[in-house]
């Protein structure tokens, strides 16, 4: 039965006096893909960000109301706890460029301080690399740094680094908006067959992504959450008329 | 305006169009049936390959829409009622030929007598008016106005439904005629697809306007729903 896993209640958020996220209450269900689209400015980062705290790094930002991990609000959590077991993707691909892409799977351990058997290391890095559906492709060359590799690849690698800490959900912010069509659909492949263990929340310009790989999606404008259903219903009979003039790409 | 938005106005150009000519084929079916005017009835059959081109090309440019665009919400439902209409009008425009071609093999004018009886004229002014009324509710987007076909196709189903016991008596008495009273008849069976076809358009019209599937409800929930 679905469940609820990330629940946001009331949530602001603000850049100095910028009010950018206002009142946004939502629920997302485990082992779903939500997609969160709109037009530029609208929040849809700025919440994504916020869901692991990633929003207060800069300086003059805040947050007020609700964001809850399973029962926890993860603004009473520690904030590195809180992204252990909420993993971000970026827009581009962001391997460390002096590691190797061995290193590159379990650097969350290194940088947290960590220390594994070399054991559990090799199975980690295995382990990741063929949730992000990489192994075949790098295993004889997992020492080689991970800037050689492809867009695509990079990106994969980016993955299997953020599954590594088995997270229980992925932040995804524009994942494939750096990336050709093959690439981008090896990652829209890669991200149906996480859902299994994972909840993903995906951050898109492109509508049509936001179609095929979502269960759920969110629409914001303005700061605010204009309407939040199944994919299919927000694609085929969205309620709002701010919705349906952004999806048709009637908006002003 | 946004391309796509210039592109579906145009499709419900060409489907406006496509209505036109099959409107064309009733109207002048209905007049060489009174007048017995077998040169009419040709003309509604040379229609109809203008008919089937313009269904070919609206199908085409449906189909580049959906590659082009990738529509959603109002204009995906928009184009697949377009896509479905589209094959409604078509078939309305066989029917109309099917009339037509009746109209020219019957060797001798309709009787009156027989005309009256069977009300055929009543039901094929009663499927144009349908067939202006549903036009006028594609046009305007109105789904009240499709909705109140649901309950003027009764009019034809009705007629329909005497029809057999009428033609049957009227041949007790005019055994002769029976080339004409079964033409009739088989015109009769037609009309009654005509209104077939505009309950399919109705439904049609109001899930691209409503978002609403409502085929295979009773004529009643249909006209509640």
């Amino acid at each position: 039965m679905e469940s609820t896993i990330i629940r946001s209640e009331n949530f602001n958020a603000y850049f100095g006096v910028n009010h950018v996220v206002k009142n946004v209450t939502m629920e997302i269900p485990k082992n779903n893909i939500v997609a969160i689209m709109g037009p530029s400015g609208c929040g849809k980062t700025t919440f994504l960000r916020c869901i692991n705290r990633m929003h207060e790094l800069i300086a003059g930002a805040t947050a007020k109301g609700k964001m809850l991990l399973h029962d926890d609000d993860v603004y009473d959590l520690n904030a590195i706890l809180v992204r252990l077991k909420i993993g971000m993707v970026f827009q581009r691909p962001n391997p460390f460029p002096n590691l190797s892409i061995y290193d590159n799977v379990i650097a969350g351990y290194k940088l947290n301080g960590m220390k594994l058997s070399k054991d559990k290391r090799n199975d980690i890095v295995e382990n990741s690399l063929t949730k992000a559906a990489l192994w075949n492709e790098v295993k004889d060359s997992l020492h080689k740094k991970g800037t050689f590799l492809s867009g695509g690849q990079q990106q994969r690698l980016c993955i299997a680094r953020a599954i590594a800490m088995e997270p229980e959900v992925l932040l995804l912010d524009e994942p494939t908006s750096a990336l050709d069509p093959i690439s981008t659909a090896s990652i829209e492949q890669l991200l149906f067959e996480l859902k299994e263990n994972y909840t993903m929340i995906i951050v898109t310009h492109n509508m049509q992504q936001a179609g095929r790989v979502s269960d759920k999606t969110a629409f914001f404008y303005v700061g605010e959450l204009v309407e939040y259903d199944n994919t299919k219903e927000m694609f085929t009979n969205p309620k709002d008329t701010r919705t349906q003039n952004y999806i048709t790409g009637r908006f002003s | 305006m946004a391309k796509i938005e210039g592109d579906i106005k145009m499709l419900k150009e060409e489907v406006k169009d496509m209505w036109l000519l099959v409107q064309s084929q009733l109207t002048k079916g209905l007049t060489s049936l009174q007048n017995f005017d077998k040169d009419l009835a040709r003309e509604v059959v040379m229609i109809e390959k203008r008919v089937n081109s313009t269904e070919l090309k609206i199908d085409r440019d449906c189909e580049d829409i959906f590659a082009i665009y990738c529509p959603v919400a109002v204009d995906l439902r928009f184009l697949l009622a377009v896509l479905k209409i589209n094959t409604n009008l078509e078939r309305m425009g066989d029917i109309a030929e099917g009339i037509a071609n009746l109209i020219i093999s019957t060797k001798s004018s309709f009787k009156k007598e027989l005309l009256a009886a069977t009300k055929v004229v009543e039901m094929y002014q009663e499927a144009l008016e349908i067939s202006d009324q549903i036009l006028l509710a594609f046009e305007n987007e109105d789904s009240a106005t499709a909705r109140g076909i649901f309950k003027r196709d009764e009019f034809l189903d009705e007629i329909n439904l005497k029809a057999n016991d009428l033609i049957i008596g009227y041949l007790k008495d005019h055994p002769d005629d029976i080339d004409q009273a079964l033409n009739l008849l088989s015109i009769i069976r037609r009309l009654e697809r005509i209104g077939d076809q505009a309950e399919n358009i109705a439904e049609e019209i109001i899930f691209y306007l409503e978002a609403k599937v409502i085929r295979h409800r009773s004529r009643k929930r249909k006209t509640i729903d």
